[in-house]
């Protein structure tokens, strides 16, 4: 039995660039499983959080430590980024990359990546150059590629921003069967229905900072701060 | 004017008639600057690959030396592999002095920063859009190269084909370290020089003319070989 990678401990986690603290000092445990949901306004620091956590970003401050400590860590999880990025090759094989990395066969891996793609519902000529994609098949592309190593922590940068509501739903959907079949996901996003639908607890932040975590229902409910309520409102705040 | 269409006329002429001398002056020019190509392109594309993808001390420095390198004076690089290639050089012992093999050490030294430095912005650009991609990925430092360098196979090929161009083109060094040697060293360029100096206007631009056909017709096969512009393929 291989020992998971989480628990992810962060102790006064900051980040700062020029000069300027865009995150932190952030002090929090990761564990357990579902899925979590960063929330905030723009400019919060969700995308500096997720970013710290996958190794990303080079901390200014703090530490960040995983259950274990080895290379194991980062083949083990995985980020999708808000813009899917396209790497030059064909569709099949820019789901199949990370296992081609992994010393797979050709053979296997697009085989591999043809099966996911039929998993997740991409239902394009997967032999096509990713450019011919629409935004939600890019999107799925982009979690294909990062579900194709069956990574234990998902990490997911406002992945639907810029889909309509069938290829979000469609997201959401694949999103919920990889936390079914034990997917630790922490997504950031600005959609408060996406947030009620999938959210089994929350990370609100404000100014960079983690405000309020909690269970995602109680935080819809009853949120602690007033950041949080007027976010959750959809308040103009100056 | 009359000389241009002589020149024409005449390059017609020793096509079709596949003129031995032209046949073997061309096979010179293209075996020197091909192997040429091929040599620094080997050097050069890792090199602005590992440039592009790596941070280290002085590598605005090294940037900025490969890109004033491109401009490398062919006459100045062929007296100095000269001096090294001469009986005398550190190198004389290899008797490579006026061989094709010294012509095309002194086009390598010319190609390669221009292949390294066009090979380098490209790879910058491709690895601006890979960067986070690849670490997410946790690509080794040798797959994140192999990856960029395949993936940016189409642009390297520009940077090739600049590579060849300037050294099918070249006259200066390997007319200094080839000697051009009738059946030896001779090569296209420098027979060019040659017929001018002799006054024989026509033939000089006859070869002219081969010259150019032949760094079109290299450039398209290349295109073609690579499939550059199918767009509905990578």
């Amino acid at each position: 039995m291989v020992s998971p990678i989480l628990p992810l401990t962060l102790d006064g986690v900051e980040l700062r660039r020029a000069g300027r603290r865009i995150l932190g000092p952030i002090t929090l445990t990761l564990g357990g499983e579902g899925i979590s949901i960063v929330l905030g306004p723009n400019g919060s620091g969700k995308t500096s959080l997720l970013r710290c956590m996958h190794g990303l970003e080079r901390l200014s401050r703090g530490s960040l430590g995983w259950n274990r400590a080895d290379d194991q860590v980062r083949a083990r999880q995985a980020f999708v980024f808000q813009t899917p990025v396209l790497m030059r090759r064909s569709v099949i094989d820019n789901i199949a990359y990370p296992l081609r990395l992994d010393g797979v066969p050709a053979g296997r891996a697009r085989r591999r990546a043809a099966d996911l793609a039929e998993t997740i519902g991409l239902a394009v000529t997967l032999d096509a150059p990713v450019q011919v994609l629409s935004g939600g098949e890019r999107q799925k592309m982009a979690l294909a590629r990062a579900l194709i190593r069956a990574p234990e922590v998902l990490f997911l940068d406002e992945p639907c921003a810029s889909l309509d509501l069938a290829s979000t739903a469609e997201i959401e959907t694949i999103l919920a069967r990889a936390r079914d079949a034990g997917t630790r996901i922490v997504m950031s996003t600005h959609n408060i229905g996406q947030a009620r639908r999938l959210a089994d607890d929350i990370l609100f932040l404000d100014h960079g900072r983690l405000i309020e975590k909690g269970p995602g229902p109680a935080f819809f409910v009853g949120p602690l701060t007033p950041q949080a309520r007027a976010h959750i409102n959809g308040d103009l705040l100056p | 004017m009359n000389d241009l269409f002589d020149g024409l006329g005449q390059a017609l002429r020793l096509l079709v008639t596949l003129d031995a001398d032209l046949i073997e002056i061309t096979g010179l020019s293209l075996r020197v600057s091909l192997g040429a190509t091929v040599v620094a392109s080997a050097i050069g594309l890792p090199l602005g690959a590992w440039i592009a993808v790596n941070r280290f001390r002085l590598r605005r420095t090294v940037i900025a030396l490969l890109n004033a390198l491109m401009g490398l004076p062919p006459v100045v690089v062929g007296l100095v592999v000269y001096v090294i290639l001469s009986r005398s050089g550190p190198l004389g012992v290899l008797g490579l002095l006026f061989t094709p093999s010294a012509m095309v050490i002194a086009q390598v030294i010319i190609v390669t920063p221009i292949i390294a430095s066009i090979a380098h912005q490209t790879i910058r650009d491709l690895w601006a859009d890979y960067h986070d991609l690849l670490i997410s990925l946790h690509a080794t430092r040798r797959q994140r190269i192999v990856t960029l360098v395949w993936d940016a196979r189409r642009g390297l090929l520009t940077a090739g084909l600049a590579g060849f161009g300037r050294a099918i083109g070249e006259v200066g060094a390997i007319m200094v370290v080839g000697g051009n040697i009738e059946h030896a060293t001779r090569a296209l360029t420098t027979a060019i020089a040659l017929e001018t100096g002799k006054g024989d206007f026509a033939m000089a631009l006859a070869l002219g003319f081969v010259l150019i056909a032949l760094a079109i017709a290299v450039n398209l096969a290349l295109h073609m070989l690579s499939g550059t512009e199918r767009s509905s393929r990578w």
